[in-house]
C-alpha cells in the first residue's frame, strides 16, 4: 500500500522527524484560507501516486499569497501520468545547503531491513545507484537488536562532518527505523534529507510503502488508504477472492494461479495479441468465483475475446466447467470464449462444456492463438 | 536419490485440525508420505484420520522422531509456528501459509539460521520427490520419477511445466516450490547446489518470475558453480510496470527485476530460456543429448 507525501510527512512529524511547516489542501479556497499574506517562500506540490511530477509541472514555488493561489489552481485538476491531482501540499520552502538520501527497505537478498544512505541526495538517486554504487552506503539491520545507536551514528559520520549535524541525523535515522518497524513498512525514504542554510537537518520529501499482508494489524495506516477507480476494481475483486489488474489489451483472460496467469499474458503477446488484464481466480473451483470473474472480464468494453486457462491440480477442471456453465446461463454475451482445461478431471470438464458449444482446446498456445483469431 | 525429502522423511502437520491442514494431511498420506503426527494447541491426545495430535511441536517430535514439518496455520501465527518447529529441532520446515507479514519473516531468519533449520516458503505449494514423499498442496498424480530437478516461484505454472515434462517422458528427482514472497527461506542457489550434489539429478528446470533479482543471482551461481545443464522460463515478460518498490527497490538490486534483465543474465550463464512452457521439454532433451 502506498501513501502520499503529505501523509508520510505526517508520520515523520508524529515520530519527531523534522519537516518544514505545511499542510495539505484540496481546493483553492483551502489554500486561500491557509496561506497568510506574508513574504514566506512556499512550495506547492501535487499529491499523486506517480513519479516525475516535478517534470510534469506539478511542483511550483510561490513568493506570495496570490502566487500560491494561482499556482495551486494550476496544479489542482492537472493530469500527471493518468492521475488527476486532487490535492496539493503547501509547505514552507527552505534554503537548502546540501541534499542527502536515506532509505529503509526489506531486502530480499539479505532477508533483513537494509538501511541505505548517500551524500548524493536529490531526485537522481537511481542514477547514482547505477553509475556509482559505491556512493551508496548499505547496512543490513539485525531484527533482534534493531538499528543500534552506534550504527546510526557511524552512518551519520559518513554523511556529515559537523557533530551537530551528525547528532541530528543519528536521531532521525533511529526515528525512521522505529516508524518503519512499527508501521510494517516495506519502504521508507527521505529524499532529500537536507542541511538548511540555518544549519538544521530536515526531511524535505518522503515516501512510504506498507506491507499489504500486515494491514490487518495496522488500522491507522489502513485509514490512510486512498484508491483510484482502477484500484477500487482490484480491491473489489480481491474481496471476492480474485486477483485482478486491468490492462489495455483486448484479450480478457481468466487463469488459476498468478504464475500461470502471467505466463498466459506472455503467451497472448507472443502470438501477437494484447492481454486486457491479469486475473487469477486462485485455488478454489467455487462456481461463484468463475461467475464473478466472468462479470469483471465482460464488464471491460475493450475485451473482444476471452481466454480461460485452467490447469487442474487441487482445482478440479469439472468444477470449473460447472461454474462456467452456471456463469454463462446468467451472463448472456456475444464475446467469443475459448476454454483450455488441463490436468485433474480435464476430460470430464471438456465433456461437460461440449453442450455449450464453446471452443475448447487442450494446450495454452492453442488457446491463445484461437482467442486472438476470434477477437478479430 | 533426491533432495531434501525421500521415503524416510517423517512429517508432522502444524495446523492439522484446520480445513486446509486436515484436507492436505489426508492427501499427503494417500500419496504415501509418512504423516506421523499433527500439532494443534488444545487438541493434544486426539486423533484425526488415525494421525495423533499433539499440543506442541516439541511433544510431537519427541513422540514421533519427525524431521520435517509443514505449516498450514493462519498468516498472523505462521512465523511463530516456524519458530516453534525450528526450536523443537525440526530440520526441514515448509510454510504453505499465504499472506505472512514481511517483518515477521525477517524476525524469523536469524533464529532459523542459528538453529540450522531449512525453510521452504512461506506462500509456497511445497515439494515432492515423486513416488516417495509429497509435502504441501501439489497434485501428486502429474509427477513422474526420473532425473530432472525442478524449482519454481509459482504454483500452477509449476504443474503446467511438470505435466509437460511427464508427458514427454522426463521424470523428476525432486520438484520444489520456493514460494513467491519477497522474504523467504531456501532460494534458487541453495537448491541448485543440492541438485548439483545429487547423483540422480541430470538436469534442472528453473521457473522464475519478474521482480527482485533471485533469477540474476541464480544465473551467477550457475555460471560459477554448476556443471549440470539448467533450462529456465520467466513468467511475466509482458507484465505491466508499477510493482516496483520506489527508488529503493531499484537501488537494492541495482536496477534489476525485469524479464529482459533476467533472460540476459541466464543467456550469459549459458542457460536457455524457453519462450513458452511447451518449449521446455525440447530444451532439456537437447541439453541431455536425447
Amino acid at each position: 500500500m502506498k501513501i502520499h507525501e503529505y501523509q508520510a510527512r505526517d508520520l515523520f512529524r508524529a515520530y519527531g522527524i523534522p519537516v518544514p511547516d505545511g499542510a495539505v489542501c484540496h481546493t483553492v479556497d483551502e489554500v486561500r484560507a491557509l496561506v497568510p499574506d506574508d513574504n514566506q517562500l512556499r512550495v506547492i506540490k501535487a499529491q499523486v501516486h506517480a513519479g516525475g511530477r516535478g517534470k510534469a509541472g506539478g511542483v511550483k514555488l510561490a513568493r506570495s499569497k496570490a502566487d500560491a493561489i494561482e499556482n495551486a489552481s494550476k496544479i489542482l485538476g492537472m493530469d500527471i501520468k493518468g492521475y488527476t491531482v486532487e490535492k496539493v501540499l503547501v509547505a514552507n520552502a527552505v534554503d537548502i545547503s546540501k541534499e542527502f538520501y536515506v532509505g529503509l527497505i526489506n531486502d530480499r537478498n539479505t532477508k533483513s531491513v537494509t538501511l541505505m544512505a548517500s551524500a548524493e541526495g536529490g531526485v537522481e538517486i537511481e542514477e547514482v545507484a547505477k553509475v556509482s554504487p559505491e556512493k551508496i552506503i548499505k547496512l543490513s539491520i539485525n531484527p533482534v537488536a534493531g538499528l543500534m545507536d552506534w550504527q546510526a551514528r557511524e552512518i551519520a559520520f559518513k554523511l556529515f562532518t559537523d557533530i551537530k549535524h551528525v547528532r541530528a541525523a543519528t536521531d532521525i535515522l533511529k526515528k525512521l527505523y522505529k516508524l518503519y518497524i512499527e508501521t510494517d513498512s516495506t519502504l521508507a525514504e527521505i529524499n532529500p534529507l537536507v542541511i538548511t542554510e540555518q544549519g538544521e537537518v530536515m526531511a524535505i520529501d518522503g515516501k512510504m510503502n506498507f506491507d499489504d499482508n500486515a494491514l490487518f494489524r495496522q488500522d491507522d495506516i489502513l485509514a490512510m488508504r486512498e484508491v483510484t477507480e482502477d484500484e477500487q476494481k482490484e480491491i473489489d475483486a480481491n474481496e471476492k477472492g480474485l486477483s485482478y489488474i486491468k490492462l489495455d489489451g483486448s484479450i480478457g483472460c481468466m487463469v488459476n494461479g498468478a504464475g500461470l496467469a502471467m505466463a498466459t499474458m506472455d503467451m497472448i503477446k507472443l502470438y501477437g495479441g494484447e492481454p486486457a488484464n491479469f486475473l487469477d481466480i486462485g485455488g478454489s473451483s467455487n462456481p461463484q468465483k468463475v461467475i464473478d470473474a466472468m462479470n469483471i472480464l465482460l464488464g471491460d468494453t475493450n475485451v473482444k475475446a476471452v481466454m480461460i486457462n485452467i490447469f487442474g491440480g487441487i482445482t478440479r477442471c469439472d468444477d470449473v466447467a460447472r461454474g462456467l456453465i452456471i456463469a454463462l446461463e446468467q451472463i448472456k454475451t456475444d464475446i467469443p470464449i475459448v476454454v483450455r482445461l488441463s490436468g485433474t478431471n480435464a476430460k470430464e470438464g471438456l465433456e461437460m462444456l461440449k453442450a455449450t458449444g464453446l471452443p475448447t482446446v487442450s494446450t495454452m498456445s492453442e488457446a491463445a492463438q484461437k482467442a486472438i483469431e476470434l477477437s478479430k | 536419490m533426491s533432495i531434501l525429502i525421500n521415503k524416510e522423511t517423517k512429517l508432522i502437520v502444524q495446523g492439522i485440525t484446520g480445513r486446509d491442514g486436515a484436507f492436505h494431511a489426508g492427501k499427503m498420506k494417500a500419496y504415501g508420505t509418512h504423516v506421523v503426527g499433527g500439532v494443534s494447541p488444545g487438541k493434544g491426545g486426539q486423533h484425526i484420520d488415525g494421525v495423533p495430535i499433539f499440543n506442541t511441536v516439541k511433544e510431537a517430535r519427541e513422540a514421533t522422531d519427525a524431521n520435517a514439518s509443514v505449516i498450514f496455520v493462519p498468516a498472523p501465527f505462521a512465523a511463530d509456528a516456524i519458530l516453534e518447529a525450528s526450536f523443537a529441532g525440526i530440520e526441514l520446515v515448509i510454510a504453505i501459509t499465504e499472506g505472512v507479514p514481511q517483518q515477521d519473516m525477517i524476525r524469523v531468519m536469524p533464529f532459523i539460521k542459528q538453529n540450522g533449520t531449512k525453510l521452504i516458503g512461506p506462500n509456497c505449494p511445497g515439494l515432492i520427490t515423486p513416488g516417495e514423499c509429497l509435502i504441501g498442496i501439489l497434485p501428486g498424480n502429474i509427477f513422474l520419477q526420473g532425473n530432472i530437478g525442478l524449482m519454481s516461484r509459482s504454483g500452477t505454472l509449476t504443474y503446467e511445466v511438470v505435466n509437460l515434462l511427464t508427458e514427454n517422458g522426463l521424470g523428476q528427482t525432486t520438484c520444489v516450490g520456493i514460494g513467491g514472497d519477497p522474504v523467504a527461506g531456501l532460494y534458487y542457489q541453495d537448491l541448485l547446489q543440492m541438485f548439483e550434489d545429487d547423483p540422480k539429478t541430470d538436469a534442472v528446470v528453473l521457473i522464475g518470475e519478474i521482480g527482485g533479482d533471485a533469477e540474476e543471482q541464480a544465473a551467477k551461481f550457475i555460471k560459477e558453480k554448476m556443471t549440470k545443464p539448467v533450462v529456465a522460463f520467466i513468467a511475466g515478460q509482458t507484465a505491466p510496470p508499477g510493482k516496483r518498490m520506489g527508488h529503493a527497490g531499484a537501488i537494492i538490486s541495482s536496477g534489476s527485476g525485469t524479464a529482459e534483465e533476467k533472460i540476459k543474465a541466464f543467456g550469459d550463464a549459458g542457460v536457455p530460456v524457453a519462450k513458452e512452457p511447451s518449449q521446455i521439454p525440447g530444451l532439456i532433451k537437447s541439453k541431455l543429448g536425447l
